[in-house]
């Protein structure tokens, strides 16, 4: 009955006013999924202040406005990036052999105007919400080379990876027509992006560590956060945000919606609970940034999973999170490259763990489907499909971004001056100082 | 028993303070201050030409023995001239005998407390 006066009004409206044509083949806007999603958008915009002050507590006083700056500056950057060129090439139709898309509709997102998508939601909202994700993952990476990088070539270098990394994994991963989103019976998982964002960025952090070296003084003399109560105030703006981050992700106002927020809440939780136990255990104290590390490595971990695994699944990855992240760290340390702020062990390390582990806490209903879909499908054969995405998403991003820093390096330095340096960024690069007088160095 | 009172600019603490590590002198006292040489620094702040009144620096107070004087001013100088490129405002030493120094926890006076 539903459907007949559907078509009804759809034989009226064509009828009737022909300019309206195009805009009655469209699905009706679902104002509920629309709002849930307009919130996730400004949810997850807020995890960038967040990372900018979580990183911006973390560095020397003198370092403390270049850091928080290069969280903004992509903000800035990206955003541009992304109206231009970056939905064309994330979600656009493949382009040469599926390395990216493209398509001419969403360049300065032309084409998208009054374009409602099948969620119900305005086609904006969905670029917007995806713009967000292209903005903080380069921000991400900032943290690897902290107090030690020139802002000009970080802005060059931001746009060159996300343009050439980023959007071609997003590409990949999110489009309809990506390779890892039709890889084995149901696509390779990647929820809200753990491949996408956090493996990729702290792989390529780290490899952006190792080509400048380390900090001047690195590590004979001790570096302390200068000021902690801002970065756990940043950890707490990116536990919110990324209710959006993986509850938005699902592109919808339902089930999988509480599904994945759950599952958020539960992994964060766990993951930091895990880090103090194992921290005071070990070293005998329950150091606040340790909580917060374990927040994260947590919320990192169930960014992949949080669409397929129950609340059980969510605290044994969050727990396992933890684990591995502070072993990488403990290991960064024997190592001795300098990931200043722990890009790569708590992204990409907790990225990987929950990238690979999420197969063992898949719920059967989605196990199911993937049978159904392929014939049939076991446990073993989606760990492969995982761990295939996995190592493609570090691979690209490891060689990809070693190629644009070798290019990049030989027309911007990349690497500060010791001068610089030794100023600290807020000085060299932007005329400032952070804060009036506290610490002395 | 002298009193080193070194004002030395902001930026140059960390390598002042490994350079004075290097020579051996690893107890000193650092604090932030502010205030005016003979150095009129002009910086261009969103477009326009600012002096800035009060221009902050780091002091650094180290007592030492008379024997180690020499060694510290040296490490001090070495390291703040490395890199200066001779601009007004590097700042300076100020070298003021000690009368006494005692330490808390044993009570010790004289030289050994140094």
């Amino acid at each position: 009955m539903k459907i007949l006066q559907r078509s009804l009004l759809a034989f009226l409206a064509i009828t009737m006013f022909p300019a309206t044509v195009y805009a009655s083949d469209m699905p009706e806007i679902d104002s509920g999924a629309t709002a849930w999603m307009l919130t996730s958008v400004a949810l997850v915009l807020l995890m960038i202040p967040g990372l900018a002050m979580f990183y911006g507590g973390l560095v020397r006083t003198k370092n403390v406005l270049g850091t928080m700056m290069h969280s903004f500056a992509a903000m800035g950057i990206m955003t541009v990036l992304w109206v231009i060129c970056g939905y064309a090439m994330a979600f656009g139709p493949n382009v040469l052999g599926g390395w990216f898309g493209w398509s001419w509709d969403y360049f300065m997102l032309a084409g998208i105007d009054e374009t409602i998508m099948d969620a119900g939601i305005p086609e904006y909202v969905f670029s917007m919400f995806q713009a967000k994700f292209a903005i903080i993952t380069p921000a991400l990476i900032a943290g690897a080379f902290a107090e030690r990088v020139s802002f000009k070539a970080y802005c060059f270098f931001i746009a060159l990876w996300g343009t050439l990394i980023y959007n071609p994994l997003c590409h990949w991963v999110w489009a309809s027509d990506g390779f890892l989103f039709n890889l084995g019976a149901k696509g390779a998982i990647d929820f809200a992006g753990g491949t996408v964002v956090h493996i990729s960025a702290g792989v390529s952090g780290l490899v952006v560590a190792i080509f400048l070296g380390g900090r001047k003084s690195f590590p004979h003399l001790p570096m302390r956060p200068n000021n902690l109560v801002m970065t756990m105030i940043g950890a707490g703006l990116l536990w919110v945000g990324w209710f959006g981050f993986n509850a938005g992700s699902s592109i919808s106002s339902g089930l999988s919606t509480a599904q994945a927020l759950t599952a958020t809440q539960i992994a964060a939780a766990a993951g930091a609970l895990a880090w103090i136990i194992i921290e005071g255990t070990h070293q005998g104290k329950a150091t606040a940034l340790g909580f917060v590390s374990g927040v994260l490595a947590g919320l990192v971990a169930i960014t992949p999973a949080a669409g397929v695994v129950k609340p059980v699944g969510a605290m044994a990855l969050g727990i396992l999170a933890s684990g591995f992240c502070y072993m990488a760290i403990l290991l960064k340390n024997r190592l001795g490259y300098d990931d200043t702020l722990d890009a790569f062990g708590i992204h990409g390390i907790g990225g990987i763990v929950g990238a690979i582990l999420l197969t063992f806490f898949i719920r059967e209903s989605w196990m199911a489907e993937a049978a159904d879909a392929a014939g049939s499908w076991t446990l073993i054969q989606q760990l492969g499909v995982q761990a295939l995405a996995v190592l493609i998403a570090i691979s690209y991003a490891a060689f990809g971004t070693w190629v644009i820093l070798i290019v990049l390096n030989k027309i911007v330095p990349i690497r500060s001056s010791a001068e610089a340096e030794m100023r600290g960024l807020d000085n060299s690069y932007h005329g400032e100082r952070g804060y009036g007088m506290t610490n002395p160095n | 028993m002298k009193l080193l009172i070194a004002i030395i600019r902001e930026n140059q603490l960390d390598q002042v303070r490994e350079a004075l590590i290097d020579a051996g002198i690893s107890r000193i006292t650092t604090s932030h201050v502010s205030g005016h040489g003979r150095s009129k620094t002009e910086e261009i702040y969103r477009g326009q030409v600012v002096v800035p009144n009060l221009v902050p620096n780091i002091r650094l107070e180290i007592a030492v023995n008379d024997d180690f004087v020499e060694t510290t001013c040296n490490a001090i100088l070495n390291a703040t001239t490395a890199h200066d490129g001779g601009l007004v405002g590097s700042g300076k030493i100020f070298i003021t005998p000690l009368e006494q120094c005692i330490r808390l926890r044993t009570g010790e006076r004289g030289p050994e407390a140094i």
